[in-house]
This record gives structure tokens, sequence and C-alpha cells, in this order.
């Protein structure tokens, strides 16, 4: 069968990444004062590959995520740092720039598939209108395309099911039609915002094969976005941990649930059930994240660190860490030695676990924690 | 749906029924003697006791409404054993003594009229209240923004018989830019009707459309924030599409709501502007039956508005069904 031209996977094989974030800061100036969101992310994904962006509420992934798209409004937050979407820039861009480029080289997808749908136009309409607000083709040719898209994100009797109204199909299939509408201009990114948080436990492993799966058809660059460590384990190639606006601690999917470094992971994996390891008792952290409004001096996760007397000085109280290799390809944000960081892991998770026992993959090439990024050439 | 619709006519004539007779009862409860009405400075005791009976309000009440409701449906006669009896053809609303008229022709002589005062202003008030403010939801918090709610503040702000007043003595009586407003059918003279009308379309326009103006812009901004307004946005739609397909299309109900409420009040009668620019509709009519204390013609309007008011709502809530497809009408 002959493929519409939108389905067409870009056979391009890039090697630099293809987006890249650097230090991406978002600030809301609120009545209460300035709600720092986002506060220095640097981070990059080649087309293919999925970075898994984890943390508790409030962390500032969604606000890094909109920031990536452009959805964060210009006028009430200020933005600064550097977006590079193949080779273009887009902090500096203006509006319609970026317009052009959103729902066509980048689309998401977002967490309440209920609401993410207009209530009042068919599914299909609303497919057709994301196809054309890129492509000149005609509406005709708009249907057929959603009608197609409606049957790779697996939902059955398509040709059906384009004529209904999103009040007419379960939550399940809303968020397969949020799928099938962000891809339905193969765009080589996309951003996934906990695309299965309001669903029920048994569709959320479907949701997560689907986009996996499509990935590898349309040779996506993906970024979802969980508070989930356990349901992007199988299709994430590598796991930033978002911890107060800031990247804590960035390494290879097998590397992070292996070797974990930083205290706030060991305590997000400590609270998620795993089979393959002994875990005393769940485990979970304690306190609350810091208000955005006022984070604290030395490391923002001090108020919550059972370690902060393992470092002298009171550093942890006093000085900000920086996110600083601790191995190839693995970025911690804490004051501890690595060293000391693993033996605390092991004791924390358990056998098998730390110390080194796991070795970062070599998939996980191209795909770099980043550094700063400048232009691409 | 049919079976919808069919229920709600029925429950809309039980309700007419009903109004139908707490109408003639309060009205006849009203002091005044009606008989008295019908030979003003001739009366005499004698005179005033035959037309009682002629006009059968010598009857009990409860007749007296059978009579009227009867008329409706068959027709009837007035005076009927007098020399010169009186035969009101069905659907009967009455026989006005004072202006010697069956009621039925008095109102569908100025019912024209009113209708095209109230659609005009409408069609005005609709295009220019929505469009502002989508202009206004569009250039939130800016200068733009501010300007139009400022002006809208002020139209909303001036009473209507003022704006009219003014209105009337610069353009009629100052500058002479328009004739003295005497009303004919637009199939007679358009031009005329044209210069009659523009007026009193303005006048009632302006305090609507600065209502509406506000009206659509609020809905529009509170829907702005919605999950489906940002996928719009995800999409790469431009503003202008996510403010009037996605965010207006949401926000519609309450505009329709309104929108055909007011244009069902303004259909009985547009009193201020009628009275101002020498208008002969329903709303001249109605304060002219009300100073005369015309029963027969006020109970008649009465009737008349609130069956537009009744029906305006079951078009309102079928509208919702078109814009809302997961309102069921069942
Ligand atoms: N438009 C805005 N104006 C002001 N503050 C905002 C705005 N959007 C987000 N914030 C604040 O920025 C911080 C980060 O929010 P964000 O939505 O990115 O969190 P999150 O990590 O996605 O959390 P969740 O898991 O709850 O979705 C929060 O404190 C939030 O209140
Ligand atoms: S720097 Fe200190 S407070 Fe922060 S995570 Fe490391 S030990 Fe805990
Ligand atoms: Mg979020």
């Amino acid at each position: 069968m002959r493929q519409p031209d939108s389905l067409r996977v870009d056979q391009r094989a890039e090697a630099g990444p293809y987006l890249s974030v650097s230090n991406l800061v978002v600030k809301f100036p609120s009545e209460d004062g300035i709600v720092n969101a986002v506060e220095g992310v640097n981070f990059s994904v080649t087309r293919g590959k999925t970075l898994a962006i984890v943390g508790e509420s409030g962390s500032g992934k969604s606000v890094t995520a909109l920031a990536i798209m452009g959805l964060v409004n210009r006028k009430s937050a200020k933005v600064t740092g550097e977006v590079w979407l193949d080779g273009e820039e887009l902090v500096e861009k203006p509006d319609s720039g970026i317009r052009k480029l959103r729902g066509n080289k980048m689309a998401m997808i977002f967490q309440d598939p209920m609401s993410s749908l207009h209530p009042f136009y068919r599914v299909g309409a609303q497919l057709s209108e994301a196809a054309r607000t890129h492509r000149k083709i005609s509406k005709k040719a708009a249907r057929e395309e959603a009608i197609e898209m409606l049957s790779r994100v697996g939902i059955p009797a398509p040709r059906r099911r384009v004529d209904d109204y999103p009040h007419q199909l379960s939550g399940g299939m809303r968020q397969r039609v949020m799928i099938a509408m962000a891809l339905i201009n193969s765009p080589a990114l996309l951003i996934a915002d906990e695309p299965t948080t309001a669903l029920d436990v048994t569709v959320q492993a479907q949701i997560i094969d689907l986009i996996g799966q499509l990935q590898s058809e349309f040779n996506t660059a993906v970024v979802i976005i969980t508070h989930d460590l356990g349901i992007v384990a199988d299709i994430a190639d590598e796991v930033a941990v978002m911890y107060a606006g800031r990247i804590v601690e960035h390494a290879s999917t097998e590397r992070l649930y292996a070797s974990p470094e930083m205290p706030y992971t060991l305590g997000l994996l400590a609270s998620i059930p795993r089979m393959d390891r002994e875990t005393n008792r769940l485990d979970p952290i304690r306190g609350n994240p810091p208000s955005p409004l006022r984070h604290p001096d030395g490391c923002v996760f001090h108020p919550r660190c059972k370690y902060t007397d393992r470092v002298p000085n009171r550093a942890c109280f006093e000085v900000r860490p920086e996110l600083l290799e601790s191995e190839r390809n693995h970025l911690v944000r804490c004051h501890i030695p690595a060293e000391e960081r693993r033996r605390i892991a092991t004791s924390v998770l358990g056998a098998g676990t730390g110390g080194g026992a796991a070795i970062a993959t070599a998939g996980a090439g191209g795909t770099g924690p980043a550094a700063p990024v400048g232009g691409p050439a | 749906m049919a079976a919808y619709i069919f229920r709600r006519v029925l429950l809309m004539i039980t309700l007419l029924f009903m109004l139908s007779v707490a109408v003639f009862f309060l009205f006849n409860m009203l002091p005044g003697d009606p008989a008295r009405l019908t030979c003003g400075k001739a009366c005499t005791p004698d005179l005033i006791e035959a037309n009682r009976k002629r006009l059968g309000y010598d009857q009990p009440v409860l007749v007296q409404y059978q009579n009227f409701v009867g008329g409706i449906f068959f027709g009837r006669t007035f005076s009927a054993d007098s020399p010169e009896p009186i035969k009101c053809e069905a659907p009967c609303l009455g026989y006005s003594f004072s202006r010697h008229e069956e009621v039925m022709s008095l109102i569908t002589r100025a019912a024209p009229v009113t209708f095209w005062l109230a659609v005009g202003a409408f069609i005005i008030w609709l295009t220019v209240g929505i469009s502002l403010g989508i202009f206004a939801a569009l250039r939130r918090g800016r200068w733009q923004d501010r300007l139009t709610l400022g002006i809208s503040l002020v139209g909303y702000s001036m009473p209507s018989f003022f704006i009219g007043l003014i209105l009337y003595y610069f353009v009629v009586i100052q500058w002479k830019l328009l004739d003295k407003p005497e009303y004919v059918s637009p199939f007679e003279d358009l031009g005329k009707f044209l210069a009659t009308m523009i007026l009193p379309w303005i006048v009632l326009a302006v305090l609507y459309a600065a209502f509406y103006m506000r009206l659509t812009r609020n809905q529009v901004l509170e829907v702005l924030n919605d999950d489906y307004v940002r996928t719009a946005r995800a999409k790469g739609l431009p503003e202008r599409t996510v403010v009037v397909k996605h965010a207006l299309r949401a926000g519609l109900t309450p505009i329709v709501t309104s929108a055909g409420l007011d244009l069902a009040g303004l259909l009985g009668g547009a009193i201020i502007s009628e009275n101002i620019f020498n208008l002969p509709g329903l709303g001249s009519l109605a304060v002219d039956s009300i100073t005369k204390s015309d029963l027969p013609i006020i109970t008649g309007l009465t009737l008349l508005t609130a069956s537009l008011i009744i029906v305006a709502n079951l078009v309102v809530d079928l509208l919702y069904a078109v814009i809302d497809p997961r309102v069921r009408l069942t």
C-alpha cells in the first residue's frame, strides 16, 4: 500500500541531536513573587531515541516541555536559554516562526485526553485540522489521512470512529486519538507530558507501547514526562530526574536503575515496587518539594535529604551543587563523593544495585546528557 | 429529538394556558371600570351599563375567560343582540372599544414595525458586539482591550432614552441629516425605511452591543486556558483560529442564551426607541393602551410577549444541541 506523504518516515539518519536544550530558565512573575519554574535545564535528544523526564509534581517538567513548544505565554513568563530544534533556535524566534514548527516538526500530547480534545468537534475534523494547518491538502485527503492515522494508533473501525465526537470514546481511545493527531504531520520530535497518568492502569502500558512502536516507525525523538519511574523503564533510553526546576541526575535508563546516585533518585526508586530487587519497605521521600517562590539555599533537596551529615562544612545548606559527571554519561548533582554515593545506593536499594554493577550501555550513544550546546554547525 | 420537541411544545401550551389564566384574572382585578372607558366624556350611567352588557363585563369572570379563550380558537361576536354586532374572527384576542378595532388587527399592524426594529438592531449588535469581544480577547491586557472595554462601559451605562434624544436632536433637528422619522414598509420605500430605522437601530444596538462585547470577551478569555485550547495551539493554529474556532465555539452557549431571550424580549416591543422615533410598533401600542387602560389590548400584548419568550426558550434549547454534541435532547 502506498503511504500518504505525511506518513513517510524521514530516512535521513541524522547524526547530531534533533533537540538540544541549553540552560533553559523559565520564570513567572506573580503577585507573590517570582515563580522559578525551570532553573537551567540542559539535555538533548536524537531521532529514534527516548528521554524520560521524571520528577514530583511541581518540579517543572511540564513548563520545560511547554517552553520548548513555545506554549509558555511570553507576555506572562520570562524564558531564557537556548532551545535548538533541527538547527533552529526557538527561544529567540518570533511566535509566528514557532507556530509553523508546532504540530509539524514537533508535537505534544497532554496528560488528560478527556479535556485535551475539543468537545464540540468530531475526531476526524480535529485530526484533519492538524494536517491542513501545515500542508496544503484537500479536505478529503486530510480525512483519509485521519482515518489512516486512527487505524495506525490501533483504533478499531476507524472509518466509523472518525465521525465520533470525543465524548463517545473511552479515555484510552481518546489518548490514541491525541497521539494520532500529534503524529499526523510526522513530527521528528514528540513530547508526551504524562500521557498515561489519567488512564486506567491496564491501558497505561498499551499507550506506552504504542508510543514506543510508533517512535520506531516514524524515527521520532521522544521526550516522555512522567512521575512514575516504573512506567518508562521499557521505552526510555535515558532518564533525567528533575527536582525543583533542575535536573539532579541524568543517565541511561539501565545505568540509572542499576546504579542511581543522587539521594532524591534513590527515594524515587525506593518507592516503586520491583520484582528483581528485594526492597525492605517502600521508603517514600519525606516532606514536600520546596515552593518555587523560594528555593532553599545550598542543595535545593537538603530539607528532605537524609545524608546532609555526610558532607563536611554544611555545604549541603550553603553551596549549590553542580550537575557533574560521575562517570561517562552519568550526571549527578550532589556534594557527596561518587564512591560514597554508590555505597549509600547499595545499602538503600539492596544488593544487585549500585557499586558499578551495571555498566552504562553503549546504546545511549548520540543521546548524551547534554553539555551546554551551542549552535549547530 | 422529535419526541423531545413534541414534549416541549406540549409544555409550552400548558404554560401559555396557565399564563392566560393568570393574566386574565389579574387584569380583571385591577381597579377601574372597563365599561367606563368605552364612552369617555359622553358617559351616562345608563350608557355605561349598556356598554358593560355589550362587552360582556356584566358576566362572571369565569364566563368572561371562557369567552376569551373561545374567541382565540373559534372567534366570537360582541354585542350580539344589538343592531350592529361586531364579529371578531378566530384567532380573536378581543376587541378594543377605545380604538374600535380588533386587538388582533392592531397587533398585526404594529408587529412588522417592531419586527424590523428588533431584527435590524439584533443583527447590528451581534455583529458589532461579538467581533469587538473577539478583538478585545485577542488583544487581552493591551491598550486595544482596555479601550474597547472602556467604550463598552460608556455604551452600557448610557440610558437609551438619552442616546436616542441626543441622536434625534443632532441628526434630525440640528444637522438635518435625516428627515423626521416616519415609518414606511421596507417593501414600499426601502430608502425611506432605512432612513427611519437607522437611528433607532443604533440606539438599541449600542446598549446591547456593549453587553455582548463584554460577554463574548469574558467567555473567550474563560475558555482560553482550557486544555483543548492548548491542544489547538499545539497544532500550530494561528491565534485567531484558536480564539474564534476553538475558544469562542466553546464559550458560545451563554451568548446564544442571551441572544435568544434578548431578541424575544425586543420583539415584544421596544418602548423607548419606538416612542422617541415615532414608530407605530408594539411598544408604542402598549404604552398607549396602558395610559388609556385599554384592557383587551394590554391582555393581548402580554400574552404575545410571554409566548415569544417561551418560544425563544425552546429555540435556545434546541440550539444547545446544535452547538454542543454532548447535549442529548431526550
Ligand atoms: N503559567 C504559570 N504561571 C505561574 N506559575 C506556573 C505556571 N505554570 C506553572 N507554574 C508553576 O511552575 C512550577 C512547575 O510547574 P510544572 O507544571 O512544570 O510542574 P510539573 O513538574 O509538570 O508537575 P506535575 O507533575 O504536577 O504536572 C509549579 O510550581 C507551577 O505552579
Ligand atoms: S548535596 Fe547534600 S542535600 Fe543535596 S542531595 Fe547531596 S547530600 Fe543531599
Ligand atoms: Mg505537569
